[in-house]
C-alpha cells in the first residue's frame, strides 16, 4: 500500500525549521502587512473636506457674505484666500494652491433684492476627479437650497419631497472601514503567495528540489509539507489582521468571525496554488518575485480594493472576474461591514475553490513537464 | 534467475525523445553488484538524462530498465526507496545543522526513531562527521559537504548509490578521501553508479562506460578498453616523447612519416607510431630537425586516449553515413 502523502511529515519538519532559521522573512512578512494597514487605516482618508478655496467677492454685501459662510460651513471648502480681480482668482487655480474658486459678481445682491436669478461662478481644477465631484455636488446642493429658500419665502411650506439618506453599514464613512476589510485578502495574497514561491524556488536553486524528486517522497506528501507550514502563518496573519482591524482602527464585525476564517480558507488555498505555479515557471528568487507582484497588481486595482467595480469599462469589469481577490474582498466586505451569512456567499466561496483547483492543476502539470522531467 | 547473477542495473535498448530530438539513443549496459560503474561523456551527451530514466523521474522512449531487479516502468517508487542519489550540488540544506539535514533525509526515507539514530552513529562515524554535528552546513568545507551528502543518500542503506559529478570543485584531498571512502564501501557490497569529468577518477572504476550524444561508444573494464582494437590498431604502439621544446616538437613530429597521430601531455608528446618506427631512429629522426629528446619510451594509452580515439571514429562513422 502506498502512501500517496509519503514524506508529509519530513518535508513539514524541515519547513518548520526554515521558518525558525530565517525568522527575518517571517517577521518581516507578518510586520511589513501591519505597516501597511496603519498607513492605510490613519493615513488615507477618502471623505473630502476643506478643499483649499479661492474667492474673489467683487460685491462684498451682507447676501454675498451670508453665502461664503454657508460655502465655509459646509466643511468641504477652506476659504484661504481672497483676490480682487479674475487674473489673481484664475491665477490661484493655475498655481494649484487653490482647487476651486468662487466668483461673486458685482451685482450678486442686487439682482436677489430684485427677484432676479444672481450667477455665481464656480472655478474647479478637474485633474482630481473625486475633489472635482465633490466640489460640484456641494455648490449646487447649496445654490438649489438658497434659491428654495428664497422661493418659499416666508411660507414655512413644507419640501413637496424631501430625501432623506441613510449610510447604511458605514454610517460615518469611515475610511478603514472600508479599506481595511479589502486589505486583508491583498495581504493574504502577498504572504502566501511569495512564501510558498519562494520556499519551493530556493530549493530548485540549491537543486535539492532535484534531490527531493530522487526519494520516495510523493508529489502530494511534498506539496502538503511545503504549504501547510505557510497556510498556517497566513492564518495567523488573517488572525492578526483581524484583531487589529477590530481593536485598533475599531471597526465592527457584524457578521460571524467562524464564516470568515471558514471562507479564508479556499482563497488562502487559491494564493498557495498561485506560488506553487509561480515556482514552476520561476527558476530564481529575482523571477518569483517578478511574477507574484505581477499577481498583486491586478488584485489591487481590478478587485474593487481601491476602485469601485462598478465603474469600470466593461473589459477591466469582465477582467475582475478572474482575479481572485474579488471574490475574497466581496466575502471579508460582505461579513464584516454588512453582516452577510453563507446563503450570500457560497457563490464567491465557491469560484474561489474552482479557481485554487484549477490553478494547482496547472501547477501540477507545469511540474511534471518543465520541472521534474526537464 | 538467482540473487547472485541478477546485476544492479540492466539497461537495454535504451530511448528518450524529447520532440524530435534523440537524447539517449538504444543504449544497452549492464552493472554488476559491487562496481563502481563510471558514466563518462561530455556535457549535454545524456548523462543525466540516463540517470532520471533509471531512477524512474523520466518515462522510457523505448528499451527496458531494471534497477537491483525493480522494473523502472513498473515501479519507480520502489526503485527510488533502494537507491541513493548525491547530485553534484551536494543538495544539503544550507539552513539546517549537520544532524537536522541527516534526520530530514532519514525521514524522507521513513527510517524509524531508533534505526535513524543508529544508522546516524555509523554514517558519522563512517564519515568523519563527529566534530561538525551542530554546524549549519553552509558553514562546512566542500570536501565536508560532501560527506555530509553522501551520508545523507546513504542512510537508508541503499544497495546502489548514484552519484553525479560528485568530485566537481572539491579539493584534491578531499576528492582522494572520498575515492578511499568508496572503494571500503564498495568492499562492503555497494554498487555505484558515478559520473565524472576526471579521467584518474575514471580510471580507478571498475567499469567505465562512454556516452557520446546520446550513443554509448565504450563499455568495459578501462584494461579492456585499452586493448581495443580501434584505440590500439594493429602495427602501432604508443610512446611518450619528453622535451623542452613541446609545441615545436609537436609541429615537427606530426610531419613525419611514421607518425599516425600525436598530443601535448604537458611536458611531453602523446604519440602513436607504426610498429617499424623504432625509438632509436625516432630520436635521430628529431634531433635532425633540432629537437632534442630528453626521454622517450613506450606508453600504453590512458582512458583518455581511449576515449578521444573513440570519439574521432564516431565522428567519422556519422560523417561517413552522412556524405
Amino acid at each position: 500500500m502506498v502512501n500517496p502523502f509519503r514524506g508529509f511529515s519530513a518535508v513539514f519538519y524541515k519547513e518548520a525549521l526554515h521558518v525558525r532559521r530565517d525568522f527575518g522573512t517571517l517577521f518581516f512578512s507578518l510586520i511589513i502587512p501591519l505597516l501597511q494597514m496603519f498607513l492605510l487605516g490613519f493615513g488615507i482618508d477618502t471623505n473630502i473636506r476643506q478643499i483649499n478655496t479661492v474667492v474673489y467677492n467683487a460685491d462684498g454685501r451682507r447676501e454675498s457674505r451670508e453665502l461664503l459662510d454657508r460655502l465655509r460651513n459646509s466643511d468641504t471648502f477652506n476659504l484661504i484666500r481672497f483676490v480682487n480681480s479674475d487674473r489673481d482668482l484664475n491665477e490661484a487655480i493655475v498655481s494649484g494652491k487653490c482647487r476651486v474658486g468662487i466668483k461673486i459678481p458685482v451685482d450678486y445682491s442686487d439682482k436677489l433684492l430684485h427677484q432676479m436669478s444672481a450667477q455665481v461662478l464656480v472655478l474647479i481644477d478637474g485633474s482630481d476627479s473625486s475633489v472635482a465631484g465633490q466640489a460640484i455636488n456641494v455648490t449646487t446642493s447649496i445654490g438649489l437650497d438658497e434659491s428654495l429658500r428664497r422661493v418659499l419665502g416666508s411660507s414655512n411650506a413644507p419640501f413637496a419631497v424631501d430625501m432623506r439618506p441613510k449610510l447604511l453599514f458605514n454610517p460615518d464613512s469611515r475610511s478603514p472601514n472600508f479599506f481595511l476589510p479589502g486589505l486583508t485578502a491583498i495581504l493574504l495574497l502577498n504572504v502566501t503567495t511569495f512564501l510558498t514561491a519562494f520556499s519551493i524556488v530556493r530549493e530548485k536553486e540549491r537543486g535539492t528540489l532535484e534531490q527531493l524528486f530522487v526519494t520516495p517522497v510523493r508529489p502530494m506528501g511534498l506539496l502538503l509539507g511545503k504549504l501547510l507550514p505557510y497556510l498556517m502563518i497566513g492564518f495567523f496573519e488573517l488572525c492578526m489582521i483581524l484583531t487589529f482591524m477590530r481593536f485598533v482602527f475599531s471597526v465592527p464585525i457584524h457578521g460571524s468571525v467562524l464564516l470568515l476564517a471558514l471562507l479564508s480558507l479556499p482563497y488562502i488555498f487559491v494564493s498557495l496554488s498561485l506560488g506553487i505555479l509561480i515556482s514552476s515557471k520561476a527558476n530564481s528568487q529575482a523571477e518569483a518575485m517578478q511574477l507574484a507582484f505581477l499577481t498583486i497588481l491586478p488584485s489591487v486595482f481590478f478587485s474593487g480594493y481601491i476602485f469601485p467595480r462598478e465603474t469600470m469599462p466593461k473589459f477591466f469589469f469582465i477582467l475582475s472576474y478572474f482575479v481572485p481577490a474579488t471574490f475574497f474582498i466581496d466575502i471579508t466586505r460582505g461579513i464584516i461591514l454588512r453582516g452577510a451569512g453563507w446563503a450570500d456567499l457560497w457563490s464567491d466561496a465557491l469560484a474561489l475553490f474552482l479557481f485554487g483547483t484549477i490553478l494547482l492543476v496547472i501547477a501540477a502539470r507545469r511540474f511534471q513537464n518543465k520541472v521534474i522531467m526537464a | 534467475m538467482s540473487e547472485l547473477a541478477q546485476p544492479a542495473i540492466s539497461a537495454e535498448h535504451l530511448v528518450r525523445r524529447f520532440g524530435s530530438f534523440t537524447a539517449v539513443n538504444d543504449i544497452s549496459f549492464r552493472v554488476e553488484k559491487g562496481e563502481i560503474f563510471g558514466f563518462l561523456g561530455p556535457n549535454g551527451s545524456g548523462k543525466t538524462t540516463v540517470i532520471k530514466m533509471l531512477t524512474g523521474l523520466l518515462p522510457l522512449s523505448g528499451g527496458e530498465a531494471s534497477v537491483l531487479g525493480i522494473d523502472v516502468r513498473k515501479d519507480p517508487e520502489t526503485v527510488r526507496e533502494n537507491i541513493g542519489y548525491m547530485s553534484q550540488n551536494f543538495s544539503l540544506y544550507s539552513d539546517l545543522t549537520v544532524t537536522e539535514n541527516l534526520t530530514f533525509y532519514g525521514r524522507i526515507y521513513g527510517l524509524s526513531n531508533d534505526r535513524l539514530r543508529k544508522r546516524m552513529d555509523e554514517i558519522v562515524q563512517l564519515n568523519g562527521l563527529g566534530p561538525y554535528l551542530n554546524r549549519l552546513s553552509a558553514q562546512l568545507s566542500g570536501g565536508w559537504k560532501q560527506r555530509l551528502a553522501l551520508g545523507c543518500a546513504m542512510l537508508h542503506e541503499p544497495k546502489l548509490i548514484f552519484l553525479d559529478e560528485p568530485t566537481a570543485g572539491i579539493d584534491p584531498v578531499a576528492r582522494r578521501q572520498l575515492w578511499d571512502l568508496l572503494f571500503e564501501l564498495s568492499a562492503h557490497g555497494i554498487t555505484f553508479f558515478v559520473t565524472t569529468h576526471y579521467m584518474d577518477e575514471a580510471e580507478r572504476c571498475s567499469h567505465v562506460a562512454y556516452i557520446y550524444y546520446g550513443k554509448l561508444i565504450a563499455d568495459g573494464t578501462p584494461d579492456s578498453l585499452r586493448e581495443l582494437p580501434d584505440v590500439q590498431p594493429p602495427g602501432t604502439y604508443r610512446v611518450e616523447i619528453t622535451t623542452p621544446e613541446v609545441t615545436r616538437a609537436l609541429r615537427i613530429a606530426r610531419t613525419l612519416p611514421g607518425i599516425r597521430s600525436a598530443t601535448i601531455f604537458g611536458q611531453s608528446i602523446h604519440a602513436l607510431i607504426n610498429d617499424d618506427l623504432d625509438l632509436d631512429h625516432l630520436r635521430e629522426l628529431l634531433l635532425k630537425q633540432g629537437i632534442v629528446v630528453a626521454e622517450i619510451r613506450p606508453l600504453a594509452p590512458s582512458l583518455e586516449d581511449v576515449f578521444v580515439e573513440l570519439t574521432y571514429k564516431h565522428q567519422s562513422e556519422i560523417e561517413a553515413t552522412r556524405g
